[in-house]
């Protein structure tokens, strides 16, 4: 975060005066409590202003490092989603048949018996048969901890359907992401690209640092097929074709090969450029690094021929084919990529169709990039330290910054264009450096960062060593069985989506039903509307939650879900254990998991209950914790077998994870003067509310930039318990575990493909980045289907969670399909037309809204505010369902079959849900057809004594008791 | 009909300045108002149907999106609009009972919800659309410019700010004394030619808007790296970087 200055206070001290209608000094409220916002994933720190127990007021925390006072839509809108009367009031078991809504209340006694019944059953058979999946959640460092002492490989949040292409690609590249895990230098930068940003992460950081970029009259383009958000106040927007980001990237990278406009110096320094790569077509070795006896990696020395890559007095030779002693033919990493990008497909001519940008303009952009990168070099005067203890005298940094979200990551090759972003940002020396994009705290880590995968071995009743969700490293690493089946219920991990590292949510309801690999017994999902906005074809997933086997079971025996608001999931689950507000819990924005580490040192928070709850309900970590306890899971209960935690903040407080590293960084050791790594501190979250509900740490300015080879960095780093070792982290422009899974597909190594997988391995396991069209896009007819279709989420909602909001939804309460006025023309369409969109996986029906700013060739709408009739508090008549909708309806969740099996619409690298590779064809709907969405899916009943709806709200958090409006 | 104080030139005129160039069309200073007015000097600020069809409640400041221009050389903006405290403002002229008035210590434009009718004659002056009738109470209800926050003593200093401006996440929002040449805000308008909004009419708003900024900046001038591409058939373009020396 950039350190923005306190708002200046631009106007002076109170006027007297007799205006007799004018409180002017009001108290606020009775009490304000600092915490953490949840409108979105942003992590705001907020005050919350109360009054009588109700509350008042949620601003901005002035002093929080992520927000520093200001406050988006959402988060001032917090009020009305506490007080929604979708607010689910106690336990559910369901009575009646799944979908049909009958539920009867009941005690948390017996619900907590009932989940315990179920799981223990689970847990002593066969742990795999528990699939538990997490949605929009901030406590996975404590549910995956959960699901690995309970034995299960099925675990996941919600990454596999939102971003694991940009966390893959990141960390695999440059051991850093885009997404929320870095950002530009703010301050410095003065070309900044942003590609794809569908008005998502990360929300009020981005915001903060446009308006920096305006005011110091820096250059935005954004690069995005909508002109809404931040692409309406960018300098330039190029409304470029949806999935074609990576073409356009890697044509940007082709023009700076052939100007030889890229930063050599950096590249020999910071990257894999130098290492020299076998050139074996047919061998075991073919495309791996050289290594010397000691297993480093080879360069080629002008003087000395083949030597250790990391010397430091290494006078690389970057082009040339060479021969080992051993009689290897080898190339340097950087000839292998100059020759691919300077190829002519990636040419700006040849690609200029394709992404809908002219070439002369993919040219100026390059040119543009380089002027800045090189001419306008940026100079921090700051001594600094490399990795090899030589001094520099000062920080020279490319301000040309990048950053990228959604709209790369949502595609079936967004893997690889996000490689081909970070490739451009080491060509350009523009990695960490001042002016350029920086990493955020904790970042950047080893690459890869950890151990691959725990999931191995799965037995009754014993726990999995190790991290469920962590990286592979190459095929030995992967969770397949003899055959080269996957281990896991959604397939990450497999052949199928080797880099599965966020897990495939969206594939484990479809797997269970068709019991692909193997059936489940339970399904355990908290916050995650897998029955509507979370899910590809709504339709088919409710119908796998209500189907039963011949013998009259369902064929997910067991559905406990756990959320606070009555969503469209409640309905499809048979025990729900109902969640507490943001507002009504202690949570942990913790450093094992998505801290709010910023570019100047590391991070992190806490919500602590600001009010009581009203209704029969308890934090789901507090759940988790005694189900734990329950199940006798062994971190979760002493010697003894009675419970170790009383509740989530004991488990905050004195869970270590390693000796000294527990879930928050902050005020560690017995006095609290640790960081990083220290015994536990019973006072901890005292201390981290007396400090407004967050700690962070700041960084000395020689440990600013160049983090990668900062030798006080990574050691202060590696003190600090963020890393295990302290050596340089050399940036990968070649990926060796890529190469390992091709050279798998190709026959080699133990552990192999099945056969119908190898082609698919072998082709998108690249070590470099390539484009491809998505791969929805083969095995169907385009120009049946000839126009893309995607969606962007409205910055005043996020998913479905708050968009009930009583204010939020008269802001958007219904959506449209946005699409260009040219080509409504082209297609004799109008304004307000209603339409059928169709796919190749089925129909929707919806109404038109044109406009100029979005690329001719596609359509799009805001995400997830469609509903369905009859939830989330709202009435049936509410536009949410008559006129809102999903394009979720039309987007299968799984590839044509275009290679003879069952594939997910996935990344063929990482899983990543290919939501934006959606193609359709729009007609018109008969005059007798317009006026209500379709499909449009029978009512779904509310769960008993669900609060009133009032006809007025007339919210006053003043208001005496019993009084009205005005005190 | 109600007269408009005697106000030497001058005299404090507290305002908004609202950069068009910066505005993404969040929201938050639309529900931040909301938020804290709906418990505020005119509180509350009803939402009627709030979970049917027809929501549709009382809002001081709402944000409208429009495009200009045709496909790519059009451009999208989001315009945040709320009273804008005019100088000889219609709306206190027009109203028959005195509730509507502007204040002589500030400008700051109110109603007195004791005195107001609820006849809405206020809303018909008003050519920008500023005014919302509370139909729950009969009164009609507007931007107060967060009178209860800008001189509250129980507030840090720094926050004493409309909470639209206190919460804008790109800081696209200023507060200050537009009697003030030398205030800040005055400079900033002076600095980026902040305009007025339909001053053919003659009501003096005093809240300004800056415009979005031209497009062209000088980095978009830049040329194509080489002004001919270079011919992919060259022998191999590799030569060229086999024989640089680079050292660490």
């Amino acid at each position: 975060m950039p350190e923005a200055p306190t708002p200046s206070h631009a106007f002076a001290t109170p006027t007297p005066n007799d205006d007799p209608q004018v409180q002017y000094s009001p108290p606020v409220g009775d009490a304000v409590k600092t915490t953490t916002c949840y409108m979105c994933a942003c992590r705001c720190g907020i005050k919350v202003h109360l009054k009588d127990g109700r509350v008042r007021y949620i601003e901005g925390n002035p002093d929080h490092p992520v927000n520093r006072g200001v406050l988006c839509g959402k988060g001032s809108a917090g009020i009305m989603t506490q007080y929604s009367p979708a607010r689910l009031q106690a336990p559910l078991l369901r009575v009646g048949e799944r979908g049909s809504g009958e539920f009867k209340e009941i005690s948390w006694a017996e619900a907590l018996d009932t989940a315990t019944g179920w799981l223990r059953r689970v847990r002593e058979t066969d742990p795999k048969r528990l699939a538990f999946f997490t949605g929009r959640d901030q406590s996975q460092s404590l549910t995956g901890f959960w699901a690995a002492q309970f034995g299960t490989p099925n675990f996941a949040a919600h990454g596999g359907f939102c971003s694991v292409n940009m966390a893959a690609g990141g960390l695999y590249s440059i051991g850093g992401s885009f997404w929320e895990f870095g950002e530009p230098d703010w301050d410095r930068t003065r070309l900044f690209l942003m590609f794809g940003v569908a008005e998502d992460h990360d929300s009020n950081p981005v915001k903060l640092g446009l308006s920096k970029l305006k005011e110091r009259g820096a250059k935005f383009v954004s690069v995005n097929p909508v002109r809404t958000g931040y692409s309406a106040i960018a300098d330039e927007w190029v409304g470029i074709r949806p999935g074609t980001d990576g073409l356009l990237v890697l044509a940007l990278v082709h023009e700076l090969l052939r100007a030889d406009r890229v930063d050599l110096d950096f590249l020999a320094r910071y990257t894999n450029a130098t290492w020299l790569i076998v050139r074996d077509p047919g061998g075991a070795d073919d495309g791996l690094a050289a290594r010397d006896e000691a297993g480093k990696p080879l360069a080629w020395d002008r003087e000395r021929g083949a030597v250790d890559a990391a010397l430091p007095d290494l006078s690389p030779v970057l082009a040339g084919e060479f021969t080992l002693p051993d009689g290897r033919r080898v190339r340097p990493v950087f000839h292998l990529m100059a020759e691919r990008y300077l190829g002519a497909e990636y040419a700006p001519e040849a690609v200029a169709e394709r992404c809908g940008v002219p070439a002369e303009r993919i040219r100026r952009l390059a040119a543009e990039i380089a002027a800045v990168a090189f001419e306008q070099p940026v100079v921090v005067e700051q001594p600094w330290t490399d990795t090899y203890g030589r001094g520099h005298e000062r920080m020279v940094g490319r301000p040309v910054s990048f950053h990228a979200m959604r709209g790369i990551s949502a595609h079936s090759n967004g893997f690889h264009t996000c490689r081909a972003l970070h490739l451009l940002q080491m060509l350009l020396g523009a990695v960490d450096t001042p002016g350029s994009w920086r990493y955020k705290s904790p970042f950047p880590r080893p690459i890869p960062p950890a151990p691959g995968p725990a999931g191995k071995g799965a037995k009754p009743n014993t726990p999995l060593a190790g991290n469920i969700l962590s990286f592979p490293h190459g095929p030995d690493d992967l969770l397949v069985d003899e055959a080269g089946g996957p281990l896991r219920i959604d397939k990450a991990f497999s052949w199928e989506a080797p880099l599965g590292l966020h897990g495939m949510m969206h594939t484990v309801i479809g797997n269970a039903g068709a019991g692909d690999p193997y059936p489940i017994d339970t399904l355990f999902m908290f916050m995650a509307n897998m029955a509507w906005n979370s899910a590809m074809n709504p339709g088919e997933t409710t119908r796998v939650l209500t189907e039963k086997r011949a013998d009259g079971e369902y064929v997910i025996p067991h559905v406990i879900y756990s959320d606070a608001y009555f969503s469209e999931t409640v309905p499809y689950a048979d025990l729900i254990l109902p969640d507490t507000t943001y507002l009504e819990r202690w949570d942990c924005i913790s450093i094992l998991d998505r801290p709010i580490g910023s570019p100047h040192g590391a991070g992190d928070a806490i919500r602590q209950p600001v009010i009581k709850p009203d209704r029969d309900v308890r934090p789901f970590q507090d759940v988790l914790i005694e189900l734990g306890a329950r199940l006798g899971l062994p971190a979760f209960v002493r010697e003894d077998g009675s419970p170790r935690y009383k509740d989530y903040p004991d488990y905050i407080t004195n869970h270590e994870r390693m000796p000294g590293v527990g879930p928050l960084a902050g005020f560690r050791g017995a006095d609290g003067s640790k960081k990083g790594a220290g015994e536990p501190n019973p006072d901890q979250l005292k201390r981290y509310v007396e400090n407004g509900c967050f700690w962070r740490d700041h960084l000395p300015p020689e440990q600013g930039f160049f983090k990668y080879a900062n030798k006080d960095y990574l050691e202060q780093s590696k003190a600090m318990g963020l890393m295990g070792k302290s050596e340089q982290i050399v940036l990968q422009i070649w990926s060796e575990p890529l190469q390992k899974f091709r050279l798998a597909a190709e026959g080699h190594g133990a552990v192999q493909p099945p056969d119908r997988l190898r082609e698919r391995v072998r082709t998108y396991c690249d070590p470099l980045p390539f484009w491809y069209a998505p791969l929805e896009h083969g095995g169907q007819d385009l120009a049946h289907f000839p126009i893309s279709a995607v969606t962007q989420r409205p910055m005043a909602h996020y998913h479905s969670w708050g968009s009930m909001n009583a204010w939020l939804r008269q802001i958007h309460g219904s959506n449209r399909l946005y699409m260009a006025r040219s080509k409504a023309r082209e297609m004799g369409l109008g304004e307000d037309d209603w339409v059928w969109v169709e796919s190749r996986a089925g129909r929707l029906k919806c109404q038109l809204r044109l406009m100029e700013g979005v690329n001719p060739d596609t359509v799009w709408t805001w995400n997830a505010i469609g509903k369905r009739a009859g939830t989330w508090g709202l009435t049936e008549d509410s536009p949410e369902s008559t006129k809102g909708f999903l394009l979720n309806h039309v987007i299968s969740e799984w590839l044509p079959a275009q290679e003879g099996f069952r594939q997910a619409n996935s990344d063929p690298v990482t899983g990543q849900a290919a939501w934006y590779d959606l193609r359709v064809r729009i007609e018109r709907a008969l005059p007798e057809e317009a006026g209500l969405t379709d499909p449009h899916p029978a009512a779904l009943r509310a769960p008993p004594h669900m609060p009133e709806r009032p006809a007025v709200l007339r919210y006053n958090a003043n208001a005496r008791a019993g009084g009205e409006a005005r005190p | 009909m109600t007269s408009l104080p005697d106000r030497p030139a001058g005299a404090k005129k507290l305002g908004l300045v609202i950069d068009l160039d910066t505005c993404v069309g969040c929201q938050a200073c639309a529900t931040n108002c909301k938020e804290w007015n709906a418990s505020g000097h005119s509180a509350p600020l009803p939402d009627f149907k709030p979970y049917s069809a027809g929501a549709e409640g009382v809002w001081f400041n709402r944000v409208h999106s429009y495009e200009a221009g045709e496909g790519e050389q059009g451009r999208t903006v989001h315009f945040p609009r709320s009273c804008l405290h005019c100088e000889t403002p219609a709306c206190v002229t027009v109203c028959p009972t005195g509730a509507s008035y502007k204040r002589a210590e500030d400008g700051i434009v109110l109603v007195n919800a004791e005195t107001c009718i609820g006849c809405g004659l206020c809303a018909w002056a008003c050519p920008y659309g500023a005014r919302e009738m509370d139909e729950d109470s009969g009164v009609m209800k507007k931007c107060t410019l967060c009178i209860d926050r800008i001189y509250n003593e129980t507030i840090p200093e720094a926050q004493r700010q409309p909470a639209c401006v206190i919460t804008c996440p790109t800081r696209a929002r200023h507060f200050g004394d537009l009697g003030d040449p030398d205030s800040a805000v005055s400079q900033l308008v002076a600095r980026r030619g902040g305009q007025d909004l339909m001053p053919e009419l003659g009501y003096g708003p005093v809240n300004k808007y800056l415009q979005p900024r031209e497009r062209s900046s000088a980095l978009t001038e830049a040329k194509p790296v080489e002004d001919a591409p270079t011919p992919m058939d060259i022998p191999n373009p590799l030569l060229r970087w086999m024989d640089r020396v680079l050292s660490r």
